[in-house]
């Protein structure tokens, strides 16, 4: 990869415990602007505790983070969001009573000099970005729990782009995704990627991840148990690390063998 | 896309389609439905006595009270808390005014009863502070903060003055609780209606022009005259009642009452705060989804404290209305009227669940509980058989929402 640029994130030597639980242990990544890192493994391997870290959802017990080639230390959400990162989390965290235009913009509205909501502005803004991820999507001032799931994801998705992010994370984004909306997703993912974004792709379905990323992580246990360019592995051997935490035996990089 | 709404629609009656498109809350359609069906009824069964110019004056100053605190209520339970200490609250800042303005300061100072309304208020600020810190930042559900301070303050209102009753209160004070001069008269009343109904004309034209500026969907223009003639329609028929109810021995007509005035400011404050800015918007994120709102970079816990300052700031104002009215303070103010203020809020479409809630929907409960009271001590009821029946109306009532939800999906 492009080694001779600052990296967008260097997470280094990051561990979280919960209580007896070692959710994350000794986990060291990077990326690229322009770059999709898969992060690859089990349930209950430690990728979103990773994930979560980054986005300041929950804090570090050790290690750090380097956005930019600068140590920052992100303490909550908001420190995450203001260094460009954004987030799509497994849940999608969305405020389910209230509409899409008013998830969009939670904790970042559009306000008058008095601090009065711009309701239209943010409706505007809403339906334009809706427009872009999904030209059907036009109850955009219904409440989110009357949406589909997919419609929801839809939601959360045009949250995270919406602001200009530097870095993207994307915890399992296509869960809850029809064949459509997939395409769509990967579509976004691929043209993100080409406007210099970097992404942290989370994903247990194998074609995307061959086809959107351009190295992967793959962890067990908390652990990392091997990082590789996309074009070194294979899907067995993937599984393998996943399954087993290590690579089959004799293996070699596929693009050399 | 595989589901557009397109399909996924049965095909609905002309009425559905006309309510839908109104964008009327249809739960808030059927409260007003159920509250005229009450009110006719109860007209019929008190011979013609509740419908009233008299009674119906009566009634909105019994609500008054309870209406200003359940729109505290509402956000409160919105944000997924409750407040049991309310009633206690609003009786011990009763005392400590009538306290401070009878025997404290100078009983005929002017200054004295807006100095002790200010001193209530901080007092109802700085118990929110208290009772919020504890939820918010220690953690500590609302449910136990709050039935502390539903004990610890009634004890305060005993202390204030030992148990003993505080009277009179300022003449001037005395006005605010809608006694025989505490009501604006005839002419300014229907200045004030007039006013009303040019600025709800105004508002819904420019919310319209936006909209079309915008080019957004809007409502069909017929539909919108109509709202707006319900509305406008319903604002006359308030000042009228109020003003033909006249002063005793004479034909001078009272006008709206000065609490009922304090509580529409109250309740036109507490919606624009919910409604339109950030605090109100947390309010319902919060309520929703917690975890959401604190990933979305909401401090959970300041908006949480500002419930409960709001919480108490209301307090204070109920107070001041009860002990103008009863023109004395007395320790027993507010007993169990937590009770009724929660139910209002419920009664009203409030959420247990969280996340959502209306401010005029609480305001129709606490008129629905109230006139059943009012009509039933009309009937001669005592005050045990009141309390059976609004116990019940109160599970009724979420008996009849629960089913309406479930139905909906
Ligand atoms: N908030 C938490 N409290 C306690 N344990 C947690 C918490 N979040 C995650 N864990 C535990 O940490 C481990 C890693 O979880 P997670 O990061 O969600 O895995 P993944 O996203 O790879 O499926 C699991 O054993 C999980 O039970
Ligand atoms: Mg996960």
């Amino acid at each position: 990869m492009t080694n001779n640029k600052t990296p967008l994130i260097e997470m280094k030597n990051i561990s979280k415990r919960f209580g007896g639980v070692h959710a994350v242990e000794n986990v060291s990544i990077n990326l690229y602007p322009g770059e999709v890192v898969g992060i690859l493994g089990h349930n209950g391997a430690g990728k979103s505790t990773l994930m979560k870290m980054l986005s300041g959802a929950i804090e570090i017990d050790e290690g750090e983070i380097i956005v930019n080639g600068k140590k920052a230390s992100i303490k909550n959400p908001r420190e995450s969001r203001a260094l460009g990162i954004e987030t799509i989390y497994q849940t999608l965290a969305l405020a389910d009573t209230l509409d899409a235009s008013a998830n969009l913009f939670l904790g970042r509205e559009i306000t008058n000099a008095f601090g009065v909501l711009n309701e239209a502005q943010m409706e505007l803004e809403t339906r334009k970005v809706m427009k872009t991820l999904n030209p059907n999507f036009t109850n955009i001032t219904d409440p989110v729990n009357s949406m589909s799931g997919g419609q929801r994801q839809v939601v959360a998705i045009g949250r995270a782009i919406y602001f200009n992010a530097k870095t993207l994370v994307m915890d399992e984004p296509t869960a809850a995704l029809g064949p459509a909306e997939t395409t769509m997703v990967k579509d976004l993912t691929l043209r993100l990627k080409t406007e210099g974004i970097g992404i942290f792709l989370i994903s247990h379905d194998m074609g995307d991840v061959f086809e959107l990323c351009d190295r992967v992580m793959v962890m067990k246990n908390g652990k990392d148990v091997g990082k590789f360019d996309i074009e070194e592995v294979t899907r067995d051997d993937i599984l393998s690390l996943i399954i087993a935490g290590q690579l089959p035996e004799g293996w070699k990089p596929r693009n050399k063998k | 896309m595989t589901d557009t709404n397109l399909n996924t629609h049965k095909q609905e009656s002309a009425l559905t389609r006309i309510i839908r498109a109104s964008e009327v809350d249809t739960r808030m359609l059927g409260m007003i439905v159920v509250l005229v069906v009450i009110w006719v009824g109860l007209n019929i069964a008190t011979g013609g006595i509740f419908l009233s110019a008299r009674n119906l004056y009566n009634l909105a100053v019994q609500t008054s009270v309870v209406g200003i605190m359940a729109t505290g209520m509402v956000l409160v339970i919105v944000a997924r808390h409750i407040d049991l200490s309310v009633g206690s609250v609003m009786g011990f800042i009763g005392m400590v005014i009538a306290w401070l303005q009878v025997d404290i300061f100078p009983l005929n100072a002017g200054w004295n009863w807006p100095l002790s309304i200010a001193c209530g208020a901080t007092l109802g600020i700085l118990i929110g502070i208290f009772q919020g810190w504890f939820t918010a930042y220690r953690g500590i559900p609302a449910f136990v903060v709050t039935l502390g301070g539903m004990l610890a303050f009634r004890g305060g209102a005993f202390l204030v003055t030992d148990g003993r009753t505080v009277a009179p209160m300022n003449k001037t004070y005395q006005l605010l609780g809608g006694g025989i001069d505490g009501s604006i008269g005839t002419t300014w009343s229907m200045i004030l209606g007039i006013i009303a109904i040019l600025v709800i004309a105004l508002g819904m034209y420019r919310s319209h022009a936006s909209r079309v500026k915008h080019g957004f969907p809007t409502k069909p223009i017929w539909l919108q005259l109509v709202m707006f003639a319900v509305i406008a329609a319903v604002i006359f028929g308030f000042v009228y009642i109020m003003n033909s109810y006249n002063k005793p021995r004479s034909d001078i007509g009272r006008g709206i009452p000065v609490p009922v005035l304090i509580l529409i400011a109250v309740v036109i404050v507490m919606t624009l705060l919910s409604r339109i800015t950030k605090f109100g918007r947390y309010v319902y994120a919060i309520g929703a989804n917690p975890e959401a709102a604190e990933l979305s970079g909401i401090d959970v816990k300041k908006v949480t404290t500002f419930i409960f300052v709001i919480m108490g700031i209301l307090c204070a104002i109920a107070a001041v209305i009860t002990t103008a009215r009863l023109n004395a303070g007395t320790n027993s103010m507010g007993d169990s009227s937590e009770l009724l203020v929660i139910a209002a809020a419920i009664i009203g479409g409030t959420s247990l669940a969280g996340g959502s809630g209306s401010i005029p929907g609480a305001i129709l409960g606490a008129v629905i509980m109230q006139s059943i009271e009012n009509a039933m001590i009309l009937l001669g009821a005592g005050s045990g058989e009141r309390m059976v029946v609004m116990g019940l109306v109160l599970i009724v009532a979420v008996w009849f929402d629960t089913a309406y939800q479930n139905s909906k999906k």
